[in-house]
């Protein structure tokens, strides 16, 4: 078990100075996320440009695994459409759970999250973020929502 | 007259590296390091002798209770009612009857909210807890107070975690029918005084009980002398098996009380026109019951006894003591829960690092402490917090654990910055 794995040096900026952090007004979407097991919450906000995401940010308290991820996320995600974000999740959700997943170029510095499958223990708080996304991009979906 | 007030006298007496050899999980590696267990207050390890007598009954004693002639279930008969006599003398009630066995606090409790206050509340009718509860002694309330119509109040605590006690007595009031507090606070360590709290409250005629899951493997706990209607505790916390647990229930209550779960045991005679119950305390224990955890408690209660419960809480005030200075010179670590009167339990956060990391740092390190919200959001909010780290310590710690404590924490530090 090698913590250096885990806490690399990409998630330990990310978690000190997360990046998109804050709400975002005004909002196509948002979706909050809540991990009742340790406590973690994060709202995450959505604006719409048709199928692509224009502007996302979070914001949230939780550890740094939960907050990194977040914030990482944001950046990655921010100007893609939908079904590029969606294969995104899938990569990131083998990344973090399947010991034989290699990250590859294409995860940039996502490919930091690689060592939280090390601890099973913390994988949900890696990937909380990305299931709120999912909501949010739901709802963003729904034409009776009306934020 | 000397200004110099004595020196505490060390417990020279009390040999926690003896008291490490009769826990075997204590030899074990955890990620390539010694084991340091600072995690009691969630589960106690069990020692040789509890391990033991469980082995012992399951290998030459087992068969059903209260059934059948043969050798077997007279044997295990014998094993689980002495179990019920050894309880009896521990927290020293006046008759076994009192003794009801169940899985754990949290099912004693969801026993006395349904048979006792399902049957005695109403509308109009309050029930009175504090702010530092475990979920435990929340939920089965608002449960209660949703089938009855009563009303839940809470007594609130202070910045330092101690129970605001003038407010409790303000609280009570003849609307109030139950009062139910924890004996030590299983988030913070406050230890409530509540022989004060149960006389208060009997004297607006209400009934108590006290939630003992965390005193019970700390203090000396005499239910007749503490005057509570209803005792709560878990095995496990008690270096016993997990799957048992004791409620302790005046007689004249629980006799007045329906029974809770129906079903073999429980029953004198059974017809299709009328059933009619078994004495006490077996009119709350149906179905086959948990003996071997039964047989491990007692077992656990021996040992316990052994060692002296006066001698081990001692040795934990020490190291709570020593961990507590020690834990404040680290940078941005504050404790969360500063009473004067506190059972082994140590919680606190540290700035710029959450719980859950510091949980996995401490971890990589052989450190086994608790992380989250500890059952007691409620406690949670009111710090403004969303979970603490908690080092608790049992009879078989020591101060090397407390060192390797204070260095896996410097670790995260320097992980952290």
């Amino acid at each position: 078990m090698d913590l250096k794995e885990l806490y690399r040096d990409v998630i330990l900026d990310h978690n000190r100075q997360p990046r998109n952090f804050g709400p975002l007004v005004p909002s196509d979407a948002h979706a909050e996320g809540h991990n009742p097991l340790c406590g973690d919450r994060l709202t995450v906000w959505l604006r719409m440009s048709g199928d692509r995401i224009e502007d996302i940010r979070f914001e949230g308290k939780g550890c740094a695994i939960s907050t990194a991820s977040a914030s990482l996320m944001t950046e990655a995600v921010k100007g893609k459409d939908k079904a590029t974000v969606m294969a995104l999740y899938g990569t990131i959700h083998a990344l973090l759970t399947r010991q034989d997943a290699v990250p590859d170029a294409s995860l940039g510095k996502l490919a930091a999250l690689s060592g939280v499958r090390e601890f099973p223990a913390r994988v949900k708080c890696a990937s909380l973020c990305w299931h709120t996304l999912g909501a949010a991009l739901e709802r963003s979906a729904d034409p009776v929502t009306t934020e | 007259m000397s200004a110099i007030a004595p020196l505490p006298t060390p417990s020279i007496a009390y040999d926690a590296e003896r008291v490490r050899r009769d826990f075997p999980i204590l030899e074990r590696l955890v990620n390539g390091r010694p084991l340091v267990y600072l995690d009691s207050a969630a589960s106690g390890q069990r020692p040789l002798p509890v391990l033991r007598a469980v082995e012992h009954y399951e290998t030459h004693c087992h068969a059903n209770v209260h059934r059948g002639v043969h050798a077997l279930s007279q044997a295990a008969t014998e094993a689980f009612e002495g179990a019920r006599e050894r309880v009896r003398r521990f927290i020293n009630a006046g008759s076994s009857r009192e003794i009801v066995f169940v899985r754990g606090t949290t099912e004693a409790i969801n026993l006395v909210a349904q048979s006792f206050g399902r049957a005695r509340l109403g509308r109009g009718d309050e029930i009175l807890i504090t702010a530092l509860e475990h979920h435990a002694n929340i939920v089965p309330w608002q449960m209660l107070c949703e089938q009855t119509g009563s009303t839940l109040k809470v007594a609130p605590i202070d910045r330092r975690g101690e129970l605001e006690l003038d407010r409790l007595l303000e609280l009570l009031s003849p609307r109030t029918r139950l009062v139910a507090v924890a004996h030590v606070s299983n988030a913070l360590g406050t230890v409530l005084p509540v022989k004060r709290i149960a006389d208060a409250a009997h004297a607006v005629g209400a009934v108590v009980l006290i939630d003992g899951a965390q005193a019970i493997p700390h203090s000396r706990v005499d239910v007749r002398e503490l005057g509570c209607d209803f005792y709560a505790f878990s095995g496990h916390k008690l270096y016993g098996p997990t799957g048992i647990g004791v409620l302790y229930a005046r007689e004249e209550l629980l006799a007045a009380m329906p029974p809770w779960q129906g079903g073999g045991d429980m029953i004198r005679t059974v017809s299709f026109e009328k059933t009619t119950y078994n004495d006490l305390p077996w009119k709350f224990e149906a179905g086959t019951p948990n003996i071997s955890g039964a047989v491990g408690l007692a077992a656990a209660m021996d040992y316990i006894e052994s060692l002296g419960v006066e001698a081990i809480a001692a040795h934990e005030q020490r190291l709570l003591k020593l961990a507590s200075a020690e834990v404040t010179r680290i940078g941005g670590v504050e404790i969360i829960g500063t009473a004067a009167h506190k059972a082994s339990v140590l919680s606190f956060t540290m700035q710029g690092c959450h719980p859950h990391d510091l949980g996995t740092i401490l971890d990589a390190e052989g450190v086994a402490i608790r992380t989250g919200h500890h059952c007691a959001m409620p406690v949670m909010t009111f710090f403004d917090i969303p979970a603490t780290a908690r080092a608790s310590f049992g009879c078989y710690n020591t101060e090397e654990d407390v060192e390797a404590l204070i260095a896996a924490l410097g670790k995260a530090r320097e992980v952290f910055g």
